[in-house]
């Protein structure tokens, strides 16, 4: 019996190792992440104007559309933090139910960016128009890319919390996550004001 | 169902093409039919192809890396002896194939042979260098592995159904867009890269992270192996650039694919953004390809030498300003694509700027050899070789970086010949240096001196008959990538070129005899010390090959040399008190899983086969999510079994095995009274 504790501290104490730098290499991730936006960016910034037989993005924005999307995605973020708070209280369903408000914020979201996206489309704006439209779709589609996996994430973590609980390995997922899931909102920020706000003035 | 996959894949069309696809249906064959004859396929499947020790992916990655510049090195056999007989006549190779052999050589030369064999040279050595028993992300490393492979796959398939790329190892568009080259070939290129860069991006995260987190006590920065420095920097390289390639990959991808426009003609695409999106990951990566070597020539150098190396401090920093000035120079690969002249002005001298900490570099090395005891083991030679030659290549560079003098020189074989004398003295000597440097710590014993001496000259001299008249016919305006010409005056040069070639095929052939025949002598070339070459660094404190775990008990590094100092102190080859249990990682199949996925992913996009390429998908993330959700990847090996192969090897070691250290020991006027002042 004594043995098997002293194995299983061996492998708590590796776990708690190698938990750190999966942490570390999350923020790495994060910047490998970062950069392939930060190219997106620069290709939308150049294509802005190309916007050759078709509309231009003054004809095509709705700034009050892409303000309800903002409000969702910066209230998920907000409801991520509370789910994180929860976790440090060591309270499970809390965690569990402030996944859940994010998940189906982070949706709505999404709801929203496809209706937009398939406005646009229906009336003949689709990303084959124009070297503008490609690169408004390829980028803000990415971050709905990355809001979708995010999705599924929170699903599986949910699933998770409610299976194991809230072991150090789930910790340290759920703090991954949230890295990311915050990560997007940064980006959407970006986006805003990169991409719509410029667009319409 | 099958897209545009139709019976017409099958390359009818050139005897030459079905002679290709033959040879590598046969290779493929003929493996699959010796593993079964030898009943190797369990073995294979749970020793190798699912194991996650960094050691043995490292090995996995060299074997992939030497089968492909077996094949890469066919395509240039090719190019040359077209060259060498198109004067006035089509050759044996009609354009459209001769498009594909540079294509497939430039995307096989730089992704599937070099990026593997430093990638596999990184993970044999560097966790063992900085006292390690693994690396951060054991099962993220199998994935690297298998989506390198995936991407390699790809390249090769495509030989045998449809066509490869024509529009050259960097696809510029327009050519490359789905107006011009409607075919698969550009998108099987795109494919492999995608999937392969992903791969080399997660390496890249994992080399940072067990660099920074992974070193044993004592190891400061400062005192990490050159090897380990220049990893570190073209991990960091390997983060920052090689998303630039995903990103220009997937854009061209989605142009082709689904009409988009960012690179097209019309409709508001720019071209240009290509060039500069593709060279701000292409540049750096010149420098993830050379920094390793460099990294290696350090180590060789020194151990050969018999001397602590010359100048550490201004080598890693030198290493440090090449891997960030590597970002300020992309330009220079297309000064005369419409930038102003003030634009090509400050890449123009922010490309001879990068030449002075890589002077620096030869210049250290040039002192460490300074009154050594040299020994000429071919991993000294390759360095040696290396040595003399880059410097030719880095005299022409400095020439192209002018931009007036490559307006004039610019896509002419005077540019293929210098990149060539960058990357094959530069990066695959060093990698040669390398095998044959590490090979007994990975195998256990030594490989063959004398064909790998022979290899060696082999090599340099045919680097230098096929590659200096290419310089020479750049002055008479000889442009790359001819496949015939009409000027009587360049075909001997292209001779000459050939006949350069044909040398380089026989330094091929003496590395396969130099493999053959250490592998049938192995009993009389163990390496039962672990530290065959005497070394310094703390990769030889292993046995060879080394335990699952490396260390028994993790070292304590006191010097730069770490285990140089460990042999002089004496307290090398010591057993512990007592040993401790160790964590290992399990071995998994998830990594082959998801990198057959990945491959089957890319051959479906390539072939519009929409369902597949959505299961495959699907698949990957269920793997991923399983993966996820794993907490049970590890288990512990006892201290009684650590015990007993420890003892073991100790007990195979015998004191007239060990190196005589007295050689190094202070003597004459050294030995008295320290000086006054720093050492």
């Amino acid at each position: 019996m004594g043995e098997m504790s002293v194995t299983t501290d061996l492998l708590e104490h590796e776990e708690k190792k190698s938990l750190e730098s999966r942490e570390f290499g999350f923020w790495i991730y994060l910047m490998t992440d970062a950069v392939i936006f930060a190219l997106l960016f620069a290709s939308y910034v150049v294509l802005s104007k190309n916007s050759a037989a078709g509309p231009s993005s003054k004809e095509l924005f709705d700034l009050g559309h892409t303000a309800g999307e903002t409000v969702l995605l910066l209230l998920s973020s907000l409801t991520f933090g509370l789910a994180t708070i929860s976790m440090s209280e060591d309270r499970a369903n809390r965690v569990v139910q402030w996944l859940l408000v994010t998940l189906v914020l982070g949706l709505g979201f999404l709801a929203m960016e496809l209706i937009e996206f398939h406005g646009m489309i229906s009336q003949g704006a689709g990303p084959e128009t124009s070297g503008f439209l490609s690169a408004f779709f390829t980028l803000v589609g990415t971050h709905g890319l990355h809001v979708t996996f995010g999705s599924i994430g929170i699903c599986v973590m949910v699933g998770q919390v409610l299976v194991k609980g809230l072991t150090l390995p789930v910790r340290s997922r759920l703090i991954r996550l949230g890295l990311f899931w915050h990560f997007l909102d940064i980006v959407w920020i970006g986006i805003f004001s990169v991409v719509y706000l410029p667009g319409v003035m | 169902m099958l897209g545009r996959l139709t019976f017409d894949a099958i390359p009818l069309y050139s005897w030459v093409a079905m002679g290709g696809a033959a040879v590598t249906v046969c290779g493929g064959l003929a493996v699959f039919l010796l593993i079964t004859y030898l009943r190797a396929w369990k073995v294979l499947w749970t020793d190798w192809l699912t194991s996650v020790d960094h050691k043995k992916i490292g090995i996995m990655y060299v074997v992939l890396a030497l089968v492909m510049l077996v094949r890469g090195f066919v395509d240039a056999l090719m190019m040359r002896a077209q060259q060498a007989i198109a004067l006035n006549s089509d050759g044996y190779l009609p354009p459209e194939h001769f498009e594909q052999i540079f294509s497939s050589h430039g995307t096989i030369m730089i992704f599937f042979v070099a990026m593997p064999f430093l990638t596999g040279l990184i993970n044999i050595i560097v966790p063992q260098q900085i006292g390690a028993r693994d690396v951060a992300f054991p099962f993220l490393n199998s994935v690297s592995l298998w989506m390198t492979a995936a991407g390699a796959a790809l390249v090769l398939v495509s030989l045998v159904i449809g066509k490869f790329s024509t529009a050259g190892w960097t696809g510029y568009p327009p050519y490359s867009g789905i107006q011009y080259s409607p075919g698969v070939g550009v998108d099987y290129w795109l494919w492999a890269l995608i999937v392969s860069g992903v791969g080399s991006t997660m390496s890249g995260i994992n080399f940072i992270v067990t660099i920074v987190k992974n070193r044993c006590p004592g190891m400061s920065y400062m005192r990490m192996p050159m090897f380990t420095w220049t990893t570190l920097c073209i991990s960091i390289l390997i983060a920052f650039a090689f998303p630039a390639l995903t990103v220009v990959a997937a854009q061209l991808a989605l142009d082709r694919t689904l009409g988009f426009h960012f690179f097209t003609n019309g409709d508001g695409g720019n071209m240009m953004m290509f060039a500069n999106l593709l060279w701000i990951w292409g540049h750096p990566e010149v420098y993830i390809l050379i920094l390793p070597a460099f990294g290696i020539f350090s180590e060789v150098v020194a151990t050969f030498s018999r001397k602590r190396l010359f100048g550490y401090k201004s080598l890693v920093y030198a290493t440090a300003c090449i891997a960030i000035l590597s970002f300020t120079v992309w330009l220079h690969h297309f000064f005369t694509m419409g930038s102003s002249a003030n634009v090509n002005a400050v890449f123009g001298i922010a490309t001879m700027i990068i030449a002075v900490p890589t002077g620096v570099k030869i210049f250290d090395w040039m002192f460490t050899i300074y009154r050594g005891r040299i020994e000429f083991h071919p991993s000294m030679v390759f360095t040696i070789g290396f040595m003399v030659t880059f410097v030719i290549g880095g005299v022409t560079g400095v020439l192209l970086a002018l931009p007036p003098a490559d307006y004039l020189m610019h896509n002419s074989t005077f540019l293929v010949a210098h990149f060539h004398n960058m990357l094959i003295p530069g990066a695959l000597f060093g990698y040669f240096a390398g095998l044959n440097y590490w090979f007994p710590k990975a195998f256990g014993f030594k490989l063959d001196a004398k064909w790998g001496i022979r290899s060696f000259w082999f090599w340099i001299i045919g680097f230098y008959l096929a590659f200096m008249p290419l310089y020479v016919l750049g002055f008479m305006g000889m442009s790359r990538r001819m496949e015939h010409y009409a000027d009587p005056t360049w075909q001997p040069y292209l001779v000459v070129a050939a006949l350069g070639a044909l040398c380089v095929l026989a330094g091929i052939a003496c590395i396969a005899i130099q493999l053959y025949v250490s592998a049938k002598n192995w009993g009389s070339a163990r390496d039962t010390t672990g530290d065959p070459w005497n070394g310094r660094t703390l990769e030889w404190a292993t046995s060879s090959p080394p335990a699952p775990y490396n260390f028994a008990i993790l070292p304590e590094v006191r010097d730069l040399d770490a285990f140089h100092d460990m042999k002089i102190s004496g307290t090398a080859y010591q057993a512990p008190v007592q040993y401790e249990d160790i964590v290992m990682p399990k071995s998994t199949g998830i990594g082959p899983i998801l990198g057959a996925l990945s491959f089957v992913l890319g051959f479906a996009m390539v072939w519009y086969i929409w369902w597949l390429a959505a299961l495959c998908l699907v698949l990957s993330l269920v793997c991923i999510g399983i993966r996820a959700c794993d907490d049970d990847s590890d288990f512990v090996m006892p201290a009684a079994e650590v015990a007993r192969i420890e003892n073991a090897r100790l007990a195979q070691i015998s004191a007239a095995d060990m190196h005589d250290m007295r050689d190094f020991l202070p003597r004459g006027a050294a030995s008295g009274a320290a000086l006054p002042g720093r050492a």
